[in-house]
């Protein structure tokens, strides 16, 4: 038995499509470009990265639902495409979101349905459910019908079912989306246990605090590319010799944020917006205090709350994407 | 697993209020209007004949559209992915949403029966009632075996639809559903030969006014086995161009 659960080498997938009848038009998106990288059996394996990444692509290459355009990739030993079934049988699949349930079925039927479709024994398929439904909490309400849940409980339903027939190797493609803090936490606890349990997770986030706190090693991924891969807290070296200073504002035009790029010092600028408001994270070399000359670029523009910290993983991945990217402000 | 899914389809689809008003009020009107037309046909002693051909219509509507649009359903849902990542070989991941929609398909049968008995008073006098007891399922479980072969044809394109509309009347008349196949134009006949459709609704129909029943009903059963060989080959290579051509999601 190999000592990978997932090896991955060279992959590669283009998406082709045509659009018109009379003057067709063909297009094609180079999604992943040579993604390479394994996961020990047993490790808690995050994929990080920005929408259009390659994120979502690349555990649809590894789970069998697309075929490589170029590469190969192994699940627990079985080659992705010329053994799928035997990959299947040892795979889970969890995706975000609302959809993938028989809405007008119970969740109990949902799961029942699943059981028989993943191969789970007759006999021990009451009890499994059983187990599954208490694991994530759903025990008790597993008779309704699922049209009827909140976000956070059909998430959790879609993990009940993703590990009906004890996969060795889960997949997570963004569970906790749209997914309320509380449950959020619910679902990190989860996950974390079974990873002690000794099942392989790979896991696709855009929070960086959830792949901080649950994997063993990361992988950035931005433009179809891995661009770099490691614990934690070496991903956190990416982000070395700099300091960040955040400052809430409100209007900011691109211009101003344009000017903040461009002072001696800078190397992100990146924004995200939070209600009405901005939130600005300058990064700048760790030497130089760039507080006063920001703020002197903010003049006249109405601003909240202002802070210089330590750089976090999420700053490191910020630089490890941005340095791809042909602009350097990130919205 | 084929009847748990089955059962377990069946209970979804008839969980829709769209669909099942659409099974029951579609085979209603047509049966009305063949009533009618029967009727002023001077062919009273058919009324019968039209409640269950109009009931045989519903049921390959149902078969036609829940095929294809099952499917189509599924992805919608972001199920389709989800199913087909089991570890089965497609066709058996398949079968049971396409036997289930002619399954539900039953309801249209009931519709226009009832239909015909409270409202026009026909009365429900099968020449052979046993054999009406096995041809029906028998039916259904045919043109169950059949979906799978448009299932399979459907998998691949993303407006499916589009040529289920297409197939639904033409089959119905070329099968004599309503009409016996004899009153149609002779280059039907070969396709109506073919159709498992045909010989379901030909045994049906033997069973309400008299005739070999068994043979037709081991002909429909025959036909549609091989479609269902044809269509579980067919469904392997079409997931396969699905994962090369990432049609299983929407996106």
């Amino acid at each position: 038995m190999t000592e990978w659960a997932i090896e991955a080498d060279g992959l590669r997938r283009t998406y082709r499509s045509r659009t018109g009848w009379l003057r067709p038009r063909r297009q094609e998106v180079e999604a992943v470009r040579g993604v390479s990288f394994t996961v020990r059996r047993g490790e808690l394996f995050g994929l990080l990265g920005p929408n259009g990444a390659g994120k979502t692509t690349t555990i649809k290459l590894l789970n069998t639902l697309l075929i490589p355009t170029a590469g190969t990739a192994r699940v627990c030993g079985h080659d992705v495409v010329r053994q799928t079934r035997e990959v299947r049988r040892h795979i889970g699949y969890v995706f975000g979101g609302d959809r993938g349930l028989y809405d007008r079925l119970s969740a109990l039927d949902n799961l029942r349905y699943f059981a028989e479709l993943y191969g789970v024994p007759p006999r021990g398929q009451r009890a499994r459910i059983s187990a599954l439904l208490e694991l994530v909490g759903l025990d008790g309400r597993e008779r309704e019908r699922v049209e009827g849940y909140s976000r956070g409980m059909r998430q959790r339903l879609h993990i009940a079912r993703g590990l009906l027939h004890e996969p060795d190797v889960l997949f997570l493609d963004e569970p906790s989306i749209g997914v309320d803090p509380v449950a959020a936490r619910e679902l990190r606890r989860t996950v974390a246990g079974l990873a002690e349990t000794g099942t392989t997770v790979l896991l696709t986030t855009h929070y960086m605090a959830e792949a901080d706190e649950l994997c063993d090693r990361i992988a950035v991924i931005a433009g179809g590319r891995i661009r770099a891969l490691g614990t934690p807290a070496e991903l956190k070296h990416h982000a070395d010799g700099r300091r960040v200073l955040e400052v809430e504002a409100y209007g900011v035009p691109d211009a101003r944020l344009a000017e903040i790029q461009d002072l001696p010092g800078v190397r992100e600028v990146s924004v995200e917006t939070v209600g009405a408001a901005q939130m600005l994270t300058v990064q700048s070399d760790a030497g130089t205090d760039m507080q006063s000359h920001v703020l002197g670029v903010l003049n006249g523009i109405r601003l909240g709350r202002v802070t210089a910290r330590q750089p976090t993983l999420e700053d490191a991945y910020v630089s490890i994407v941005n340095a791809h990217r042909p602009e350097k402000v990130a919205a | 697993m084929l009847a748990v899914g089955t059962l377990l389809h069946a209970k979804h689809l008839s969980r829709s209020p769209l669909e099942i008003t659409i099974a029951l009020l579609v085979p209603v009107v047509q049966a009305t209007l063949a009533v009618y037309l029967f009727r002023s046909g001077a062919e009273p002693h058919r009324l019968l004949e039209a409640a269950v051909g109009a009931g045989l219509m519903g049921v390959w509507s149902s078969v036609l559209f829940g095929s294809g649009g099952a499917i189509q359903n599924q992805r919608w849902q972001g199920t389709l992915e989800m199913i087909m990542l089991a570890p089965r070989p497609p066709a058996l991941v398949i079968l049971p949403i396409t036997l289930a929609t002619a399954l539900t398909g039953t309801y249209a049968m009931i519709a226009t029966l009832l239909w015909g008995r409270l409202l026009y008073g026909i009365r429900l006098d099968f020449a052979d009632p046993l054999a009406f007891a096995a041809a029906a399922p028998g039916c259904v479980l045919g043109l169950g075996m059949f979906g799978l072969l448009l299932a399979s044809t459907f998998v691949l394109l993303r407006n499916a639809n589009a040529l289920a509309n297409t197939m639904e009347y033409p089959i119905w008349l070329v099968s004599g559903m309503l009409v016996p196949v004899t009153v149609l134009p002779p280059w039907t006949n070969p396709i109506a030969a073919v159709l498992p459709t045909t010989w379901g609704a030909r045994a049906v129909r033997e069973a309400v006014t008299g005739g070999p029943v068994w043979p037709s009903l081991g002909i429909c059963l025959a036909i549609s086995a091989g479609c269902l060989v044809l269509g579980a080959v067919s469904m392997s290579y079409v997931e396969r161009r699905a994962r090369a051509a990432a049609t299983l999601a929407l996106a």
